[in-house]
């Protein structure tokens, strides 16, 4: 049975008209191309063109795919799992993907509760001032980052200025400088999705809590904050994930030090040419966003189970 | 609302604005430095229109963005629409997860992957390849919007419609696609910046004399600040600033709700 609401329209062959053109597109632009890279990561590289070997002949039929599958190699995995090079770019990509993201839910959560207490009227107004930088381009406000941390930027001239600091202070080009860029950029995405949460809850539930006796605090961790808790999680993971493969940030912010996969792929493919490995480190990113995203849903489904 | 709730607003709203406000400042600054106040001067976007590769990438970009955004908007709106009307489909949890997964992915992955597939069928890469990039991308944004629309839609007109004895294709044209249209236009909207914003999946599926805006913008700002891309970031802000407030113009005026 479908919910109510979920009515099922058209004939079957009208249904299939309208979900085969972005079924089609999407698994020939989205879903294949990954079964390519996941191919080409077991291939080794050739100086050939396309740069790699083996590459899979599909009009020899199945003798073709018996030699691609006998020349495959584990070669490029061995060689990130030995390189402390990968394995430092992992766990930082991780640590900065998760640092970040505690930033975000901790400066966000509260400019929610505020957009959604702020009176009816001014609320779209307040929406499309975290909208404007949401849309505005990502490379140019992550470039703005750089006139204000550069040794001899806006913010080392005020310091310098109001005394706090003796000598400029070396921000651009460390880890600080790739925290605060990523706090900046992604906090759009995590206030909207907090704010459509917060602006539907139900406002008596609070009240009663209040007319209980409970304190704003008491009020917030034992009754708002549960509620708002799938909103608080769906918005961590969409920062999160793209976060931990970010390219544009690390690079133009964090200067030649700051180790991220998203970046020693760019590295490795651009500069370096190597295309299996980069395919690798995609196969490698690609399973560290995973993760999250399974532990998300299983999260989710036990507690529409316990609801039920 | 509290003193703390007005501080937590204040301070963030500040923290979103202060970059973008300092670019735009020191886009009209004399000075080639930072810290140095030359006057008030408009000379770097005198030099930002007679920089002729620049103006040619923002040529391309607008190609491309209008591309790869109508096609975003076609196939967002069918795949909104089978998820709105098709009921619980075999399939319909992969389909989503299709759909929107392009819209998470770090666009490292997305881009390689993409590469690897056009090198493997042998495509020349160039601007049809970053449209197809870029469609693919879009077209779970412009679901999302259609989608929101779509599910506070009056069903009735439709049912009105099919029982006069239009058939579904002339029901959809005449009753739904009207109903939808600001939703349609917000998604295009938001399909055509994203796709203009774009540096990291074009950078890998461009080819030679294909160079979009943001991958002009990237090989200059690799060099450091530079007072002309101050300029030019400008006049993109007020471009992004005039849409958002049409798009929400259009949906205040048409109840499309917070077309995100």
């Amino acid at each position: 049975m479908d919910p109510p609401g979920m009515r099922r329209v058209g004939s079957p062959l009208g249904r299939w008209l309208v979900r085969a053109p972005p079924l089609l597109w999407l698994g020939l632009f989205f879903l294949v191309p990954f079964v390519i890279t996941l191919k080409i990561s077991f291939s080794l590289p050739a100086t050939a063109q396309p740069p790699y070997r083996p590459v899979l002949d599909w009009s020899d039929g199945i003798a073709g795919w018996r030699a691609f599958f006998e020349g495959l190699e584990l070669t490029n995995y061995a060689m990130l799992a030995a390189d402390s090079l990968y394995w430092k770019a992992t766990l930082s990509s991780l640590a900065y993907a998760a640092g970040a993201t505690a930033i975000l839910v901790l400066i966000g959560t509260p400019m929610a509760l505020a957009m959604a207490r702020a009176s009816v009227r001014i609320q779209p107004l307040l929406v499309a001032l975290v909208v404007v930088p949401f849309w505005t381009s990502f490379l140019i406000r992550v470039y703005a980052w750089i006139a204000i941390l550069k040794p001899e930027g806006l913010l080392n001239a005020a310091l310098l200025k109001l005394g706090v600091v003796a000598q400029p202070l070396t921000i651009l080009d460390t880890p600080l400088a790739v925290m605060i860029g990523l706090t900046y950029a992604y906090l759009p995405f995590v206030v909207l999705p907090l704010y459509a949460v917060m602006s539907r809850l139900d406002t008596t539930l609070p009240e009663a809590a209040a007319d209980l006796g409970a304190s704003r605090a008491r009020i917030f961790r034992t009754v708002t904050l549960p509620l708002a808790m799938p909103g608080l999680v769906a918005g961590a993971l969409l920062c999160f994930i793209p976060m931990v493969g970010e390219f544009i940030i690390p690079d133009l912010l964090g200067g030649s030090e700051t180790l991220m996969l998203g970046r020693m792929l760019w590295i490795e493919f651009f500069s370096n040419r190597d295309w299996p490995i980069a395919s690798a480190v995609a196969v490698l990113l690609l399973i560290l966003i995973v993760v999250p995203v399974v532990l998300f849903r299983g999260a989710e489904e036990r507690r529409e189970e316990a609801l039920r | 609302m509290t003193p703390f709730n007005r501080a937590a607003l204040t301070l963030g709203l500040s923290f979103l604005y202060a970059p973008i406000v300092v670019l735009i400042v020191y886009s009209f600054n004399d000075s080639r430095l930072v810290t140095v106040w030359g006057g008030f001067s408009t000379r770097w976007y005198g030099v930002l229109f007679a920089d002729a590769p620049l103006l040619a990438s923002a040529l391309v970009s607008l190609e491309v963005a209008t591309l790869s955004a109508a096609i975003a908007a076609a196939l967002g709106t069918l795949a909104a629409l089978a998820l709105d009307r098709h009921g619980r489909f075999s399939g319909r949890g992969a389909f989503t997860g299709l759909l929107y997964a392009p819209m998470v992915m770090p666009e490292v992955i997305t881009g390689l992957s993409l590469l690897l597939l056009f090198v493997g069928l042998d495509v020349e890469r160039g601007v049809s390849t970053i449209v197809i990039a870029h469609a693919t991308f879009g077209t779970g944004f412009v679901a999302v919007v259609v989608g929101a629309r779509l599910k506070g839609l009056d069903r009735s007109l439709e049912d009105a419609a099919a029982d006069l004895g239009a058939g579904p294709l002339r029901v959809f044209c005449s009753v739904t696609l009207p109903l939808i249209a600001p939703a349609l236009a917000a998604g295009f909207l938001l399909a055509f910046t994203l796709s203009l914003d774009d540096l990291v999946i074009a950078s890998f599926v461009s080819g030679p004399g294909a160079t979009t805006l943001p991958m002009r913008l990237y090989s200059q700002v690799r060099l450091g600040v530079n007072p002309e891309i101050n300029a030019a970031s400008t006049l993109l802000i007020a471009a992004v600033s005039l849409v958002v407030l049409g798009a929400s113009w259009l949906s205040a005026r048409r109840g499309v709700g917070a077309a995100v």
